[in-house]
């Protein structure tokens, strides 16, 4: 068996191969390790690489492994995880967003604020995946505390797309979704804010998926704006998103928000048929803001799921054209007191010389926020403070729920919505310096799923001038096994997702 | 400009963020921009609108009452950058 | 008299008696090593969250009931936004614009009677740690055992008129809070704390002066001191020509006087909003219709019960509805000694055992003489077996020595002598060698009458029969 072929494969022959044991954790981890250590140089996917503890993961995989296949039934169970779920993904390796808090593991959140923050804890997501047995690769780059469209805000330094170096490869989630662009990760996980697993799945051509609110645990996944912030994942195909969102998914009880759900398995509509399924079309969203290419190709593939048998329907959404304003009033204000915990005294960046207590919070936050994450902090006091509070934050509450009350009302008329995820592909480093609220432009068709708390996904459906196109599907509250379903049918009638970037150092294309 | 640099001052201040006089006119010029993008909001017909705050449940879970945490100072204490005799240190608190 | 009316609302932090934290699942237990019971929820460590405890909201839901309040089926968790280092996460967890209780009331007693204060309303937080200011060279050090303990801050309100007004009403609050076991009421370990805002105006005029809060009282007698002191200056100061500036001010008991707390460098501007983290909070009427079912007898019905049906003076129903434990003690005498009267037993709970309890500083439910016990006693003082004065003396013994009143009697022959006969002989005595006092008596001094008494209680060491004494002594002396 050929390895490279084994490793860029779907993950559920990799988990197969591995639990019949015709392949090693350590070897597969090994592999990738190796590629990473290869790549990482020029693409800066990972801020923190451990060999030796992903290793040692690994070899603790195989042992487990070796006793499963030997009938040992003194193989670790977990109790945390149905017994269908512990060691799924015994081997499996996965990056990890460096916002999910891992015991032992460096977790920085992309800020210098936390550059020496060894999480005493795991997030909830860090312990199903453990309990899965899957293997961490890594931390996995991303903008600080996730804000950001581009990576470029990252403490360590900005994230190359592999399609096109001198590009960015989108963010929050930059680091992820390279990494899996690249081969340097079979999965990654990612969380999404405002479009931060959708916008780099799209730029790098991966498939991602923001689950609905509540889903995925919030637990231990350093928190950017709560009521938004939702952990997802990355892969090559939406099956090995099913497969993953198995593992990450599930009621947690220290997350007031997470949902109790018997709605059973992710991979349970893969393969059945999309005949009669209506698909909503929001023609809004293919107006004059749309890049030629990008329309061009989300056109052709909503042509495709056409032809396979999906019924397209238009729909319209008139309040998510104020989801940005709405959302750049919620979000940061959200963030603002979320960050106010960053102050220098239990945990975290402390300024050196400070005279007093004042003088400490000041400059230790000046000193561990970067720009972006300063700007939205202010924001964010600003929109909460005496004075502006309705003019802004409540205005932008009712907002909100006119964009929620928009989607409630299409679903009545179409069973998910295809769209793009973005306006333009992937933009060159430093395009976007001069105006920060440029940037922001390019959120418009993923915030409004946020807002409104829907999963959402993005998967590979083209190249506009040879940067991947994606395209993006939704559906309704804790519909993801709907929206799988459909992006499976089209990942077998197509191939873009099976395209990679040439000219990774270290990973035969 | 939609905010003056006194408003800058006193955000910075409420957020405890140093800002030099260097970047006052850089950071006023970006949150005007910022702001001038969500004023968009006020044109919007909200009347009767609920605001909406969560977007999932609409009922908090409740945890029991049972004491499920153990002491684990050491490791918390472990990535605090200044603390003595299990105490968290900070400059002098004035009351 | 002044022509100053004095303006007082009240707003206490009562520690809600959960075994957890209101948003984790540390130990509230008071006293440990610091920081040993803050958990990482506790100390707002990157990507923890808050689940709110059940126990603290149905105790919040308890106190709603008790003081006849609303209990909102939907109230919100919001943040309060300030820097501060006991305030691990920036921001407070608190309840802004909707509270989980709504309005409701307290019926006080003071020498002036009765009154009722309004209560605004009472909602759920989470309590701050603690800032350590000495032996650190300079620096404070920072305890967060106590942040995330469960409050319930309960407000008034400006209903009171005066010192005693706002004394009675934490008082009986402290008292209500105990009764329904949702707080300990331990003031010292700051379980139960007051912030008084007060203002003063002229008689007549409506609208309220500016007022000052005076924080973390922890005292019914600093509450009583900062309240006189506070107004005396806001008087002085307004007729001296000057104004009263709304501010917040601490007491300081070894001066006796309110001092400015230093000003913040800015205004306060807590930037509330709902906390995103926590979905509104929801109580639906089975819930509360569950905790109304577990509420015990309140202490304003048991007031007017004792007064009404067993007949006893506001005074005595005041005190044995001052704590639930006082009124179970004194039912429970009243079912182990069903002929004694009422009133003997209220008297009795509240002068010789209030007594012994207080010298001993020990509460009711620790009494060394049990209501049983008591009963015994008082059912020898109904039937004549011993007066007043032994059974005070007995009282004394069981208290220090044990026992029951039928042994201690037995014992120490403490049996009253009601046998006439005997009674007569050896007041036939005392007269007899008594020629001169006999004399005066005769001769209209009615007064020596108690040396007579005197005499023969000294003779019978007091077991004699009061009213069978006084009785054969008129009878003897009338010759």
């Amino acid at each position: 068996m050929n390895l490279d072929t084994l490793l860029d494969g779907p993950l559920r022959g990799l988990a197969g191969a591995l639990a019949r044991r015709e392949v090693q954790a350590a070897e597969v981890a090994r592999a990738y390790l190796d590629r990473i250590a290869a790549a990482n140089a020029l693409l800066n996917c990972f801020i923190t690489v451990d060999r030796e503890r992903s290793l040692h993961e690994a070899e603790a995989a195989d042992r487990w492994l070796d006793a499963r296949a030997a009938g040992g039934a003194d193989a670790p169970a977990s109790t945390l995880l149905p017994p269908q779920l512990s060691g799924l993904l015994a081997g499996v390796p996965v990056a990890h967003k460096d916002i999910f808090c891992a015991e032992g593991w460096r977790t920085t959140c992309g800020s210098r604020m936390l550059e020496n923050f060894v999480a005493p804890y795991d997030a909830h997501v860090i312990t199903r995946f453990r309990a899965a047995g899957a293997v961490t690769l890594g931390r996995a780059n991303m903008d600080e505390f996730a804000m950001g469209s581009s990576n470029e805000n990252s403490w360590f330094g900005p994230v190359r797309n592999p399609w096109d170096t001198s590009r960015v490869p989108g963010g929050s989630s930059g680091g992820s979704a390279a990494a899996v662009a690249a081969g340097l990760a079979p999965a990654a996980t990612g969380t999404d804010t405002g479009g931060s697993i959708r916008q780099p799945a799209a730029w790098c051509g991966v498939s991602g998926i923001k689950p609905t609110y509540g889903r995925v645990s919030r637990y231990g996944m350093i928190a950017f704006a709560s009521s938004l912030d939702q952990g997802g994942a990355f892969a090559r195909r939406a099956e090995d998103l099913a497969l993953l969102l198995d593992v990450m998914a599930g009621h947690d009880a220290r997350d007031a928000t997470s949902a109790v759900r018997q709605d059973g398995s992710f991979t349970g509509l893969l393969g059945q048929d999309l005949t009669g399924l209506r698909v909503g079309v929001p023609r809004d969203w293919f107006g004059s803001g749309l890049a030629a290419g990008i329309g061009t190709a989300v056109q052709a593939a909503l042509e495709q799921l056409q032809r396979q048998g999906c019924v397209l329907v238009d729909i319209d959404l008139p309040a998510s054209r104020h989801a940005i304003p709405a959302y750049y009033v919620i979000a940061p204000a959200e963030c603002s007191s979320n960050l106010s915990r960053f102050d220098g005294v239990r945990f975290g960046h402390r300024a050196a010389g400070y005279r007093d207590l004042t003088e400490l919070y000041e400059r230790s936050r000046a000193e561990g926020f970067g720009a972006e994450v300063k700007r939205r902090i202010l924001i964010g006091s600003y929109v909460l403070s005496h004075g502006y509070y309705d003019a802004y934050y409540l205005q932008a509450q009712k907002v909100r729920r006119l964009i929620a009350d928009d989607f409630t009302r299409a679903f009545a008329s179409c069973d998910l919505i295809a769209g793009p995820v973005t306006p333009t592909s992937a933009f060159r480093l430093g395009a976007c310096n001069e105006d920060p609220v440029q940037m922001y432009l390019e959120d418009m068709y993923t915030i409004p799923v946020n807002l409104a708390g829907l999963p959402g996904m993005s998967i590979p459906a083209g190249f506009d001038n040879g940067l991947p196109v994606g395209l993006q599907l939704i559906g309704p509250w804790w519909q993801e096994a709907r929206l799988l379903q459909v992006a499976h049918a089209y990942q077998q009638h197509t191939d873009w997702h099976r395209a990679r970037p040439a000219g990774v150092p270290g990973v035969s294309a | 400009m939609s905010l003056s640099e006194d408003d800058v001052r006193r955000v910075a201040r409420l957020s405890r963020l140093a800002v030099s006089a260097d970047e006052l006119p850089r950071l006023q010029q970006d949150l005007s921009r910022i702001l001038d993008l969500a004023a968009e909001l006020k044109a919007i017909d909200t009347q009767g609108v609920a605001p909406m705050a969560h977007p999932g449940a609409d009922a908090v879970a409740l945890r029991p009452d049972v004491v499920t945490e153990s002491n684990r100072r050491d490791a918390y204490q472990a990535v605090a950058p200044q603390v003595e005799d299990g105490l968290y240190l900070v400059p002098k608190v004035i009351e | 008299m002044s022509q100053w009316e004095i303006v007082i609302g009240l707003e206490t932090h009562a520690q809600l008696s959960t075994h957890s934290k209101i948003f984790s699942g540390a130990s509230t237990a008071f006293g440990a090593e610091p920081n040993t019971q803050a958990c990482a929820v506790d100390l707002g460590l990157p990507g923890v969250l808050p689940v709110p405890n059940q126990g603290a909201v149905e105790r919040a839901i308890r106190f709603g009931l008790a003081v006849g309040a609303q209990i909102a089926p939907m109230s919100v968790f919001a943040r309060k936004n300030y820097f501060y280092p006991d305030l691990p996460k920036g921001y407070q967890i608190s309840q802004f614009e909707l509270p989980v209780v709504q309005g409701g009331s307290m019926t006080i007693h003071t020498a002036a009677g009765e009154k009722t204060v309004r209560l605004t309303r009472a909602h759920l937080e989470e309590d701050a740690g603690k800032s350590l200011h000495e032996d650190f060279h300079g620096s404070s050090g920072i305890d967060l055992n106590r942040a995330g303990t469960p409050l319930l801050e309960i407000v008034t309100e400006p209903d009171m008129r005066s010192a005693d007004e706002a004394v009675a009403y934490a008082r009986a609050l402290h008292g209500l809070v105990r009764w329904i076991e949702i707080c300990d009421g331990n003031m010292q370990e700051g379980s139960f704390r007051c912030d008084v805002n007060v203002s003063v105006r002229p008689f007549g005029q409506r609208e309220y002066g500016t007022r000052c809060e005076i924080k973390n009282l922890n005292s019914f007698r600093f509450i009583e001191r900062a309240i006189d002191c506070e107004v005396k200056r806001q008087i002085a100061l307004i007729e001296d020509g000057g104004a009263v500036r709304q501010e917040t001010r601490l007491y300081d008991p070894d001066r006796d006087e309110t001092r400015s707390m230093r000003s913040k460098e800015d205004a306060q501007d807590y930037r509330y909003f709902p906390d995103p983290d926590l979905p509104p909070l929801r109580i639906d009427e089975a819930w509360v219709r569950e905790v109304a079912a577990g509420l015990p007898e309140l202490p304003a019905a048991r007031r007017v019960r004792y007064q009404r049906d067993l007949g006893l003076g506001a005074y005595d129903a005041g005190l044995l509805t001052a704590s639930r434990e006082a009124g179970d003690y004194f039912e429970a005498l009243q079912r182990a000694a069903p002929g004694v009267d009422a009133k003997v037993c209220a008297n009795w709970v509240n002068g010789e055992l209030a007594a012994a309890l207080n010298r001993a500083e020990l509460d009711f439910t620790a009494s060394r003489v049990t209501a049983d016990r008591l009963a015994g006693l008082l059912r020898r003082l109904a039937d004549g077996t011993v007066s007043g004065k032994i059974a005070k003396e007995i009282f004394e013994l069981m208290w220090t020595e044990g026992g029951d009143a039928d042994a201690i009697i037995d014992a120490r022959g403490l049996r009253q002598i009601s046998d006439s006969g005997a009674l007569e002989a050896v007041l036939r005595e005392i007269v007899e060698r008594s020629p001169a006092q006999v004399a005066e008596y005769r001769g209209g001094k009615e007064k020596v009458f108690g040396f007579f008494v005197g005499q023969a209680m000294k003779a019978t060491q007091g077991k004699a029969n009061p009213a069978q004494l006084n009785e054969l002594l008129r009878k003897l002396l009338a010759g």
